[in-house]
């Protein structure tokens, strides 16, 4: 249970100014000179040390992801890019970040980018964010014009930072293709290698983290990276945004500690769930593209990387999607399928094709129309798009099928029983009348 | 160099080798779709899985991994690469499972089966039967031209095409729109391609979502006898393939030759075939009253011999066309020197080169190779785009790689590169002579420049001194040893060789254009020369494939045989001597022009001394060895050059202007045939519109 002093997002709620003096009073922009003084070295460490893991549903180690950054050579320019095109169903985390704590963000910014020797960041938002990103360019104004910011700033280290509109694409959050729309081409995501370390944004090394990943970065400095440690378990450390959705009494965000216990982030945060535990029938930890787990793995569910990994599914964004008993499981994931299938670029071909043969076999199913051997094939088919796409939306689109097939066989075999012993139901009898 | 384990054996390649490449170096079959070689990298058809050890758990792409991106063993040990084990094998059937499903698999109607990338690799990689039961995609087919049949169903988004059109021939009007399994191939708004290579997209497409429009449902491949031969449609002598069936040419395609065409070819070149087979001369003419009959080979014959034997013989003239091999033009010289005849020219347009002057003053000296290493290049009165559109796109990517000026004096053109405008006229070919010119220093500084001089440039009356100050350019402080940068670039297939054999007039003759205007002969024979009107008084002897001006012109016409109607040799704009190989045959009573030459010969009383090809081809290398080395340039002398300045004259003020104006119909055949027309009407309606 994380207590209210060690909480870094304290106007996650919007109950207090977003601007820059309520952000000055709540303690961002303190300081921020002599952090950048202390040098970037010592920045990387104490990132390192913090033990911060990536927000954006990897997981991948923040302080190592900077220190990636080759040295800078004469001509190419190194560059930030802050992915705030946060398109995964059910996660709403980065949008209150945007905008109730932007200056967090910028302030964020401005360290990473010093971190990496960076004079230029890049904050690519959401199509559909379009208040979010009014906040954002609100507070990135309001930090140039204190000067916190700009070629010539207080910190004494020239940094720029732009604020670019995506078009509402979910493929434009992989890291690549996010790239390629702010290059202003199509959205497709890049082979790699080369990572975007080495060749990102106009061919110049350059790093993308997720919106939470730079915004607790000033904090973390401030407080000190074995602060930040000390808080959750060993190897999933600090504080994360939790978005609970689905059916439970009261959905929200809320920041917590790394490995939090399902129950007890339901019932302190959430009012428990709809129609009590006893209810509860499924739980989707970690955004829409990881696997869902039946409500008996979740009683004593620990919160992090780690515990999820093994469970065979993953922590993803933290948006917790929690089921009750009325919900029609096939369809929940069908949808989601569905999901995935319109937003595939249409590059590669396993993903492409993949995607919309999946969701057509588990349309069926949600109705009982189809075979049983149809579940084994299907599972056969998200194997062979796992892993055999260039980025991970194959992967992400053959998760949930699997989480699906995994836990709820029974279900889609109930499913497909209850067609055969009644192909017209009654509501397609009422339609063929 | 690195080191690599392929299936267990060791390969030593270069480090910027791509895995893909390294798995052929050592003789492993990796199967793609995406990938070409002279494309960029998309590694989207995922059928280049392969599993490498030490690296993530999953197949990588072999054609966009580089070998030196591999982690190598715990101890050191080279990396190892699996083409052939269990994962790559399910990885593949996996990926040609996931191309399938949406395929319409109409292979029986389809103009691609037989030679079908797709189906190929189904049969060797694929697995049979199917698990997908839904409804299969359909996709609307687009209008993208004439020339390219859609089937845009079949399409597997391998997107070569859109690379070709952006990279290779640089108008990208192909592009996809839509996502996921709605992406479709598109020209947005539906409106023909612009290119001249836009039907290589043809033989880029892995399966029959781009097809032949022309050759559509006409034949299939195994039906097709395969003919190597050499392209006359421009100076280039591309290398095609000549695919028959029974006597009908039904298709050409390129062939790989990395000196002269890479595996482009021009759309002119593809599709002409349909010209072939309309207004062919199939029997011999004689004009009676005004009108041409039909007659027999002997009266007409007869009839050629009595005019050239009475015929005074300084009124005797002969005008070689720009399609003719080198044979028939070898059996016309020896002719017109047994009769003693010294009016003969193959230079239609007037063209100012002069074979006296020495090799290296009309060849293309740089060669089409030495395009990659130019680092500058100044076009003096010539649009390759329309001249020579595979030269054109050698030129592109030349300056595709970066760090290459190119300077363009003559008519303003969309060349698909960026190149500066310099003027339109000769003035400002004095200008970079005299340095007053920025990029002068550009040429100057350049150690490889290249300086093409279009055959409009020379085809004027201060021709000479165009060449001159060409070469003056060419000879700039930095060059390179062993680098010609002068470069003539021919509009017509058979010039080179005609210059090669001397087909000037000799002394006291008269020119071309002079041999053709009013009362200056009595007699003309024409070898396929259809772009010259001969002024009305001359008895006109036509001897060619088609019946174009020159047949419409004539007093007696021969038939003779089209470029793929026979085998000849042919030499290049470089003076690279190629031979071009018979496919089918002349149609009707037409014969080979060498021999019609023979024959005529024996009307007129001075037998020529071979009575078949292999002996009229031993006589030709007797007399110049350079013909009998197939495929080989022999290189001008640079030491030519410098004769080139002197008596050439003052350059006048005159634009320059562009010997080819209409791409589509540059010759007898290209008139002929109902495609280039459509196409050149298209063309023509295209520029209207941008006009307006």
């Amino acid at each position: 249970m994380l207590t209210d002093r060690d909480r870094i997002f304290t106007n996650l709620y919007g109950r207090q100014d977003a601007g820059l003096k309520g952000a000055l009073r709540r303690g961002a922009w303190d300081e921020t000179k002599f952090l950048l003084e202390k040098g970037k070295d010592w920045i990387i460490t104490e990132m390192k040390a913090s033990g911060l893991r990536g927000r954006g549903g990897a997981g991948f180690p923040t302080g190592l992801k900077w220190s990636f950054m080759p040295k800078p050579q004469e001509g190419r320019p190194h560059y930030l890019v802050v992915n705030a095109d946060e398109s995964e169903p059910g996660t709403c985390k980065d949008r209150e970040i945007m905008r109730n704590d932007p200056h967090l963000l910028i302030e964020g910014c401005l360290i990473a980018s010093f971190a990496m020797e960076a004079n230029a960041c890049y904050i690519y938002v959401r199509g559909e964010y379009v208040r979010e990103r009014e906040a954002l360019e609100r507070a990135v104004a309001e930090a140039y014009e204190e000067n916190l910011i700009g070629p010539d700033n207080k910190h004494g280290y020239p940094f720029d930072l732009y604020v670019h509109h995506g078009a509402g694409a979910y493929i434009c959050g992989e890291e690549t293709a996010l790239l390629e729309s702010l290059e202003g081409k199509k959205g497709m995501p890049r082979l790699k290698p080369p990572f975007p370390a080495n060749m990102g944004l106009y061919g110049c090394p350059t790093t993308v983290n997720n919106v939470e990943s730079i915004a607790v970065a000033g904090t973390i400095l401030r407080r000190g990276g074995s602060w930040f440690a000390g808080l959750g378990k060993p190897n999933n450390t600090g504080t994360k945004l939790f978005s609970i959705s689905g059916h439970v009494e009261k959905p929200c965000n809320v920041e917590e500690e790394m490995g939090i216990s399902f129950r007890e982030l339901v019932e302190r945060h959430c009012g428990g769930i709809r129609g009590g535990w006893d209810n509860l029938y499924a739980v989707i930890p970690g955004g829409s593209s990881v696997p869902v787990l039946p409500e008996h793995q979740c009683q004593d569910l620990s919160m992090d990387f780690d515990t999820l990994k093994n469970l065979k599914t993953g922590l993803g964004t933290a948006a917790v999607i929690v089921m009750d008993k009325s919900t029609d499981i096939v369809r929940a994931i069908a949808r989601i399928s569905y999901f995935y299938k319109h937003e595939s670029c249409g590059q590669c071909t396993p993903c492409r094709e993949g995607t919309g043969w999946m969701w057509r076999v588990l349309d069926r199913m949600a109705h009982g129309r189809a075979e049983k051997r149809e579940i084994d094939m299907l599972l056969e088919v998200t194997t062979q798009i796992e892993g055999h796409t260039i980025c991970a939306l194959g992967d992400a689109a053959a998760w949930p099928v699997q989480g699906l097939i995994r836990h709820f066989r029974h279900e889609i075999e109930k499913r497909i029983d209850d067609y055969a012993a009644n192909p017209t139901p009654p509501d397609y009898a009422i339609a063929a009348e | 160099m690195t080191k690599i384990i392929v299936d267990g054996a060791e390969v030593d390649v270069p480090a910027e080798y791509t895995i893909l490449q390294a798995c052929e170096a050592a003789g492993a079959e990796i199967p793609r779709f995406c990938f070409h070689e002279r494309l960029s990298i998309a590694g989207n058809c995922r059928m280049c899985l392969v599993e490498v050890k030490g690296g993530p758990p999953k197949p990588v792409a072999s054609c966009a991994m580089g070998v030196r991106d591999l982690r190598p063993g715990p101890n050191g040990e080279p990396p190892v690469v699996m083409t052939r084990s269990p994962m790559v094998r399910r990885a593949r059937e996996g990926v040609m499972e996931f191309l399938l499903i949406n395929h319409p698999l109409d292979c029986p109607i389809c103009d691609q089966g037989g030679e079908c990338d797709l189906q190929d690799q189904a049969m060797a990689y694929g697995v049979s039967g199917t698990r997908f039961f839904e409804n299969k995609r359909a996709v609307e087919d687009k209008y993208i031209g004439p020339l390219v049949k859609t089937t845009m169903t079949r399409c597997i988004h391998c997107t070569r095409c859109v690379r070709f059109v952006a990279e290779v021939a640089g108008a990208p009007e192909i592009g996809a729109i839509g996502r996921g399994e709605d992406m479709e191939i598109t020209t947005y708004l539906e409106s023909a391609m612009s290119s001249e290579l836009q039907g290589n997209v043809i033989d880029l497409c892995p399966v029959g979502a781009l097809t032949s429009k022309p050759y559509a449902f006409k034949a299939r491949p195994w039906e097709l006898s395969k003919t190597e031969s050499i392209d006359v449609m421009d100076a280039l002598g591309s290398a095609i393939r000549v695919d028959a069936r029974g006597r009908e040419v039904m298709r050409i395609l390129p062939r790989v030759n990395e000196d002269v065409n890479e595996e482009w070819i021009s759309d002119k070149t593809r599709f002409v075939w349909d010209g072939l087979r309309a207004q062919r001369l199939d029997r011999p003419y004689v004009r009676e009253n005004g009108r041409l009959r039909a007659a027999s080979w002997g009266e007409a014959l007869t009839l050629v011999a009595t005019r050239i034997k009475t015929a005074d013989k300084t009124r005797v003239g002969a005008i070689v066309g720009d399609l003719a091999a080198v044979e028939e033009m070898f059996a016309l010289k020896d002719l017109l020197a047994r009769l003693g005849v010294t009016n003969v020219d193959a230079r239609q347009d007037g063209s100012a080169l002069d074979p006296a002057l020495g090799r290296a003053s009309y060849l293309f000296n740089a060669t089409i190779a030495g395009i990659d290493e130019a680092d500058a290049i100044l076009l003096i009165g010539t649009n390759p785009r329309l001249e020579a559109p595979v030269l054109n796109a050698r030129i592109r990517k030349r300056w595709r790689r970066g760090s290459l000026r190119v300077g363009l004096v003559g008519e303003r053109a969309d060349l698909t590169y960026g190149a500066e405008h310099i003027g339109a006229g000769a003035d400002s070919l004095t200008e970079l002579v005299e340095g007053k010119h920025s990029f002068a220093k550009a040429l100057d500084g350049a150690a490889k420049p290249l300086i093409i001089v279009g055959a409009g440039a020379l085809a004027r009356s201060d021709g000479a001194a165009v060449l001159a100050a060409a070469a003056k350019l060419a000879a700039g402080p930095g060059v390179a040893d062993g680098w010609n940068g002068l470069s003539v670039l021919h509009s017509a297939a058979s010039r080179v060789g005609a210059l090669d054999l001397g087909l000037v007039p000799g002394q006291g003759g008269l020119t071309a254009r002079e041999m053709a205007e009013a009362g200056a002969l009595d007699v003309a024979l024409l070898l396929g020369a259809d772009e010259i009107d001969v002024a009305p008084g001359a008895f006109v002897v036509y001897v060619g494939a088609h019946g174009d001006r020159g047949a419409h012109r004539a007093d007696v016409v021969l038939p003779g045989a089209a470029y793929v109607e026979k085998t000849g040799l042919y030499v290049n704009t470089e003076g690279r001597v190629q031979l071009a190989n018979r496919a089918t045959f002349p149609p009707g009573e037409g014969r080979e022009d060498w021999a019609i030459l023979r024959a005529l010969s024996e009307q007129v009383g001075v037998t020529l001394p071979y009575d078949t090809l292999a002996q009229l081809r031993a006589a030709l290398f007797q007399a110049y060895p350079h013909m009998a080395a197939v495929g080989e340039i022999a290189a001008g002398d640079p030491a030519d050059l410098g004769r080139l300045g002197a008596g050439a004259g003052s350059l006048s003020s005159d634009a320059f202007r562009n010997a080819v104006t209409d791409f589509y119909l540059t010759n007898p055949i290209a008139r002929a045939s109902a495609i280039m027309a459509e196409m050149s009407a298209l063309r023509r309606g295209a520029l209207a519109e941008a006009a307006e």
